[in-house]
């Protein structure tokens, strides 16, 4: 009777088990393009400190990329660094220091592009992102958000961007904003369609103290 | 045509129209009345019936219930009185074996000590001085006239010195005497004490001995009065078992925070070992697999505790040969050692780790990193608590199996009395449906009031003429 009674039971649990068994992929891949352009250079500093909190907050197994946005952004050349951080700890805090180093050496080094090709980098970043494999992917735009595309660029087709979440960090005003604010909210506007056309996400995140809702959600 | 135009019988009148409706419907129901008042009596009855029917057959399973429970409580209760009762009885056994098992030992001790002081007691017995012999010459000579007599009177000198002499050796000899009994005598001393403290012992063990039996007599009261199934034995098993229940879960309380405190020492080294990223449903794989470790630490604590007959959950562990379970012992006591040494290198591990995470965060945040002060504390504090929670959780099958037992009745209580407010529910339910009926007839009645206040009137009337006096009648 007790045999009779414990078969089932194995099967049940077995049966859980395999419905456990989930296939759905947990890690986070984070792509981070920063704005080079111009005066915008001068921003780099605080994009130091956002990447140096994704460095403290990502887990093993996420993946951190980070690029510059120049003349040409859809292109490897601008990847300043990536990493995919290994599952174990241990390994994946060595490889966070030299990531820390390569950003360090960029921010000291890096020169002042005279194009912003924001669609060439976000296009790069989605690439990239979908590549890896990551369960939730983030693409951090670090930008006034400005597009000046040099002549002969094409960028103005629809782009995919499923499951994508888009966030535009640091979007600053410019002198002509001031002048005429809609141009700003024309500009938030105009990427934000972009985006939600592509199948993604889009939230702009303008105060740098609230870094812990950055990938929240 | 629409249902309101349907319903306006005198068109552009409503009120009259609804008022001639009205009107119908009280005749209506007025000609149903004794069908509908029959329908709604006996709907309310059938209801009422059913509720009444189904809270007996509850109120029965609950009987059944507390039968049940009763018997579960009398079986725990007598299992745990015949066990006090054999450990007693080994208790029992072990002074027997251990104080009377000596006893033809002790016997020949004492005996040999009486002997000795009944050796003692003799030589030391007081002997009379020898009558001197010469006792009856003096006296003769004692009765010579001899005043006179110078020479008597010289011997009669000499014969005093001698005398004296005499006297003054005896009386030495007697002291010396005396002295050598004396000292027979406190030779003794020891022998009689040895024989006290001896005699003392024996009485000690006695009366333990006695306590037992008087111990055990009060567990065989106990024990009979569970048998005969007593309410006053049954009050008390209940009052036990739910002290146990609520000691027991505190206990398990207790072990489940010493579990999380275990759980989160090796969770971070874990995902070292089997990776950080990987998830096994919705939990880290790193987290299921301290998790597991904690488990079967515990498992092996169960086994531990069942093989050394402490619990009994498991009765085929119990009843194994003492050989095999000795083995069993030694099995699962090895497993928890491996464990307990795995949980302290992990946690070793942790250490580092956290260390390693916290140099990181620094260097990331740019803040100066002071050096840790006596960093090795909370290093061998995580080690050593690593170690010792293992056999720690050992510990919870103790409560473990208590409230496992225990919760047999309470819980079985709990649900003696949710029956019992099942079976009043149903029964007021039923009530409440039975004068619901009652109540709806009233009603039904209040509604076709106009009919019935003209059958009134002209049932009076009809009771009226059917009484009424014929002419002359009243002329006798």
């Amino acid at each position: 009777m007790k045999k009779k009674a414990i078969i089932p039971i194995l099967l049940s649990i077995g049966v859980w088990l395999t419905g456990c068994a989930d296939t759905t992929s947990r890690t986070k891949g984070v792509y981070m393009l920063l704005d080079t352009s111009g005066t915008y250079k001068n921003e780099l500093d605080k994009a130091r400190s956002i990447i140096y909190y994704l460095l403290g907050t990502l887990e093993p197994g996420d993946t951190l990329g980070v690029a510059r946005i120049d003349t040409g952004s859809f292109s490897e050349k601008d990847l300043i660094a990536k990493d995919t951080f290994d599952r174990r700890p241990s390994v994946s805090n060595s490889q966070k220091r030299l990531f820390r180093e390569t950003i360090e050496q960029f921010v000291s080094t890096a020169k002042s592009s005279p194009y912003t090709d924001i669609t060439g980098g976000i296009l790069q970043a989605v690439e990239y992102l979908n590549e890896t494999g990551a369960g939730n992917k983030y693409v951090l735009v670090f930008s006034d958000l400005k597009e000046d595309l040099r002549k002969g660029y094409i960028r103005d087709f629809p782009i995919e961007m499923s499951d994508v979440n888009v966030i535009a960090l640091n979007v600053t005003k410019l002198r002509t904003d001031n002048i005429d604010p809609r141009e700003y909210m024309d500009r938030l506007a105009y990427w934000e369609k972009r985006t939600v056309d592509a199948g993604g996400t889009w939230r702009v995140m303008n105060d740098l103290e609230r870094l812990d809702t950055l990938l929240a959600g | 045509m629409s249902s309101t135009d349907f319903l306006m019988i005198v068109p552009g009148s409503p009120a009259l129209s609804m008022l001639i409706w009205m009107m119908v419907a009280v005749i209506m129901l007025y000609l149903a009345r004794s069908p509908a008042h029959r329908a709604i009596t006996s709907l309310s009855r059938v209801v009422q019936n059913a509720m009444r029917l189904a809270s007996k057959s509850v109120l029965l399973g609950e009987k059944s219930l507390v039968q049940r429970n009763k018997e579960v409580l009398v079986a725990a209760g007598r299992e745990s009185a015949e066990r006090l009762i054999e450990r007693e009885f080994h208790r029992v056994n072990a002074v027997v074996q251990r104080d009377l098992s000596g006893y033809p030992a002790l016997q020949r001790t004492l005996s040999d000590q009486i002997t000795r002081i009944d050796e003692d007691y003799i030589e030391s017995a007081e002997l009379p001085p020898p009558p001197p012999t010469w006792v009856a010459a003096v006296e003769t000579i004692s009765k010579v006239r001899s005043k006179s007599d110078p020479t008597v009177a010289n011997i009669l000198k000499e014969i005093e010195k001698t005398s004296n002499r005499q006297y003054r050796e005896t009386v030495d000899e007697y002291r010396k005497s005396m002295g050598e009994r004396h000292a027979i005598l406190s030779k003794m001393v020891p022998y009689w004490r040895n024989l006290t403290q001896t005699l003392d012992e024996v009485g000690k063990k006695i009366g333990g001995l006695q306590e037992r039996a008087q111990v055990i007599d009060n567990k065989m009261e106990e024990y009979e009065a569970i048998r005969t199934k007593t309410n006053e034995a049954e009050r008390t098993l209940t009052s036990s078992s739910m002290t146990q229940f609520v000691i027991s879960g505190f206990a398990l309380l207790i072990a489940f925070g010493g579990a999380i405190i275990n759980f989160n020492l090796i969770a971070l080294p874990m995902s070292e070992m089997v990776g950080g990223g990987s998830y096994i449903g919705p939990f880290k794989t790193s987290n299921v697999a301290a998790l597991v470790i904690i488990l079967v630490e515990v498992a092996m604590g169960l086994y531990l505790m069942e093989s050394l007959r402490i619990t009994k959950l498991f009765p085929i562990i119990g009843s194994m040969d003492d050989r095999l379970r000795t083995r069993m012992i030694w099995v699962t006591f090895t497993i928890l050692l491996i464990l307990a040494g795995v949980e302290s290198a992990l946690a070793f591990m942790r250490d580092r780790i956290a260390a390693d995470m916290q140099a990181l965060r620094h260097s990331l945040a740019a803040a100066q990193v002071s050096g840790p002060v006596n960093s090795w504390i909370p290093t061998v504090g995580q080690m050593v608590m690593g170690f010792i929670l293992p056999f720690a959780l050992t510990f919870v099958a103790i409560p473990l199996e208590s409230f496992v037992q225990a919760s047999r009745t309470v819980m079985g209580a709990v649900m003696a009395g949710l029956l019992r407010a099942l079976a009043f529910l149903l029964r007021l339910f039923g009530n409440i449906v039975g004068y619901m009926g009652e109540f709806l007839v009233n009603v039904y009645d209040l509604i076709i009031f106009p009919p019935l206040w003209v059958e009134k009137l002209i049932r009076d009337r009809a009771q009226q003429a059917h009484y009424k006096p014929a002419k002359g009648d009243d002329v006798i």
